[in-house]
């Protein structure tokens, strides 16, 4: 009768991985075929990431950043999975995902401007292919249903690639967005970043599903399950995703596994409260860098120099952003009301009038 | 020039906007191949063909996502939502997204979108159909509602709201539809969002309407002229952003006026104008400014519509009051 196909369709769904916790291939035959030069390179975007998640940390302890959601732990499902993009591909980021919008080419004080509150931090350059990051859990998916669908009607040889987390599939817009993706054939790439908890709800309060990957079944589209603490693996996957979608073969739903080590945001959250140390403890023996830099040890291709520079040029970069972001002038009302519409109306028009006049004082 | 009923306009008008622009995309559910619920995409998709005009899955809230992310690739999407009532599904596409789309990206990117939709009571609908949300739409900043209650104002309207770079609301009173025909120019024209029009002039007293309750204030000024009462009648067409001026102006000459909406009376598009009014010419005012509402129960099951209403008499009714002050 069929009460036997979800349990068939269930374990259907196994977690691709290339490289393990110890930094050695497992799957052989999926190593990509990355030059040595991009494999450092990627190294190096994990490693400055996480220095840029420390520091963003503490200068929100210090009063000099405002919201702020930690990344450490997501190196992998967030940079490797943008290592397989090109400049031309449109992202649709979650909050958490602040990292990969710099990768793509958000300059780093405009990230700052972002925490801390300002519209110049939003203010995309034009041909930067991103959204400033989504605050409503979900809403960026059906947005990345539109987006490629507009780059399949430009005949643009482009991908829309967006990411939530565990909660976010939840959420109807998710649904909602890989079904039109589905229907319109439109080359996406949608992520969840499941890291196991929402705030404080773990993923199996969020759904009885066993995976996350097997939601895309029911919009007709393929979905796979990655060890996102592993960069080799998402970014094979992602790779292939996107060959995918070029070729007009649809859409991908792509669940990578992973862990944050932090809070969920940096405004009090307390992950004590909902997780265990043993949980922890487990999750970082897992950490993305510490296996990634094995295997390129092993190859020769990472050393302790490397290392170091990467994060004295972090630190570096990061001190002048914020420099740059704290200089950046005050915002003011007039600011605001001139970004409402292209024409002002006249209500606005009238406000303009009345703070231009307050503002002089 | 032809006759239209104002169906029949805005299916002009977006014929027109399909010719005129090739990023105009018109979508929805429905709107396909069966041209509506209501046929005010007749003929479109045979027209200009699947890419532009087309079918989507029944979801409220990815089609207004959908349309932000056309435009995101330079599209200007018209949408439709079937029946206004279902635009509680995509509240946050339009408002949480769509209308905060210039902002929140300090006007690097925008949202030249127009969401076309029935709304409006008096067809005997199932629940969920017929209520009026203007008001609701009219509180987001970022949006602008538009109304028209004319099939000359409908094709006008339609278009400069196609072609308005910052997301529009655009309402139809689904009673009106077919209620009458008009002149309507066979070629294009538009009508300036924000603007209202005097649909009929007075000295006595200013009647305050838009949408269906255009044609109920129309009547109720008849019925006055019967007594010797000359009421003017000021549609709004846009109810955000309001032309204050064109009340200001109507209501200094008339020293009285009256509000009418179809909505329930709490909050709403009535009050807004009452508080303008206040605003601006209360040393103008010979009586309070009343207003003509439904009252403030849930929209009603359908044959209770008639005593729900608001109607002409309604009108008529709260005008004497205010003459009689």
């Amino acid at each position: 009768m069929g009460f036997e196909t979800l349990e068939k369709i269930e374990n259907e769904f196994q977690t691709f991985q290339i490289l393990n916790e110890n930094g050695e291939i497992v799957n052989k035959a999926a190593e990509p075929d990355l030059s040595d030069d991009q494999l450092r390179e990627l190294m190096r975007r994990m490693v400055y990431t996480r220095v840029l998640d420390q520091r963003s940390i503490s200068l929100n302890r210090q009063g000099r950043l405002g919201f702020y959601a930690p990344t450490a732990g997501q190196e992998a499902s967030q940079l490797a999975s943008h290592f397989a993009l090109e400049k031309e591909d449109f992202i649709l980021p979650g909050y958490r995902d602040v990292p990969q919008i710099i990768w793509h080419g958000l300059p780093l004080y405009k990230a700052f401007l972002f925490s801390i509150g300002h519209f110049q931090g939003n203010q995309i350059p034009d041909d930067l292919n991103i959204l400033p990051p989504q605050i409503i859990i979900g809403a960026q998916i059906i947005q990345a249903a539109g987006v490629a669908l507009g780059l399949k009607m430009r005949n643009k040889k482009a991908v829309a690639v967006t990411y939530t987390g565990d909660g976010g599939s939840s959420q109807g817009d998710f649904y909602e967005g890989i079904n039109f993706a589905g229907v319109y054939q439109v080359p996406a790439i949608f992520f969840i970043q499941n890291n196991r908890f929402a705030i404080s709800t773990p993923v199996e309060l969020q759904t009885n599903a066993k995976t996350l990957a097997q939601k895309a079944v029911a919009a007709g589209i393929p979905g796979i399950q990655v060890d996102g603490m592993d960069p080799l693996a998402v970014y094979v996957v992602t790779k292939k995703a996107r060959e995918r979608a070029l070729n007009g073969e649809g859409p991908t739903l792509i669940e990578t596994l992973t862990y944050r080590y932090g809070p969920h945001t940096m405004a009090g959250d307390d992950p004590t409260r909902y997780r265990s140390d043993e949980l922890d403890n487990e999750w970082e023996k897992k950490d993305p860098i510490v296996r990634f830099r094995k295997y390129l040890e092993a190859k020769n291709l990472w050393s302790e120099k490397d290392e170091e520079q990467t994060i004295e040029q972090a630190q570096e970069e990061i001190k002048e952003a914020i420099q740059k972001a704290d200089n950046t002038p005050k915002q003011k009302v007039t600011d605001l009301l001139g970004m409402m519409f292209e024409e002002m109306p006249k209500n606005i028009e009238e406000q303009m009038e009345e703070y231009k006049a307050k503002e002089s004082k | 020039m032809a006759q239209m009923t104002m169906i029949q306009a805005i299916t002009d008008a977006l014929r027109t906007e399909l010719r005129n622009d090739e990023n105009v995309l018109v979508f929805g559910e429905d709107v396909g191949v069966n041209g509506g619920v209501f046929r005010a995409t007749e003929g479109l998709q045979e027209e200009f063909g699947k890419d532009r005009v087309f079918d989507t899955p029944l979801a409220e809230s990815a089609i207004s996502g959908l349309a932000i992310g056309l435009a995101l690739q330079g599209f200007r999407p018209v949408p439709e939502i079937q029946f206004f009532g279902f635009v509680y599904e995509t509240m946050d596409a339009i408002s949480g997204q769509m209308a905060r789309m210039r902002f929140r990206t300090g006007g690097t990117r925008h949202s030249p979108i127009t969401i076309r939709s029935p709304f409006g009571g008096g067809v005997k609908t199932p629940e969920m159909h017929a209520d009026s949300l203007e008001g609701l739409m009219a509180q987001q900043p970022g949006l602008k509602v538009v109304i028209p209650s004319t099939p000359y104002d409908a094709k006008g309207l339609l278009i400069a709201s196609i072609r308005d770079n910052d997301p529009v609301i655009f309402l139809e009173h689904m009673k009106l539809y077919r209620s009458f025909r008009q002149e309507v120019p066979e070629e294009e024209y538009t009508i300036e969002i924000g603007k209202a029009d005097v649909k009929r002039e007075g000295k006595d007293i200013s009647i305050i309407a838009y949408g269906a309750m255009v044609h109920a204030s129309l009547k109720a000024a008849e019925e006055l002229e019967k007594e010797g009462i000359q009421a003017e009648v000021i549609d709004l067409r846009t109810v955000s952003p309001l032309d204050v001026d064109a009340i200001v102006q109507s209501v200094e000459k008339t020293n009285r006026a009256i509000v009418v909406q179809e909505a329930q009376k709490q909050a709403g598009v009535a009050a807004n104008v009452v508080a303008e009014i206040n605003d601006r010419a209360i040393l103008s005012l010979e009586a309070p400014v009343l207003r003509v509402t439904a009252p403030d129960t849930i929209y009603p099951f359908s044959a209770a519509e008639d005593v729900w209403l608001p109607s002409y008499k309604d009108i008529v009714e709260t005008a004497k009051k205010v003459i009689d002050f």
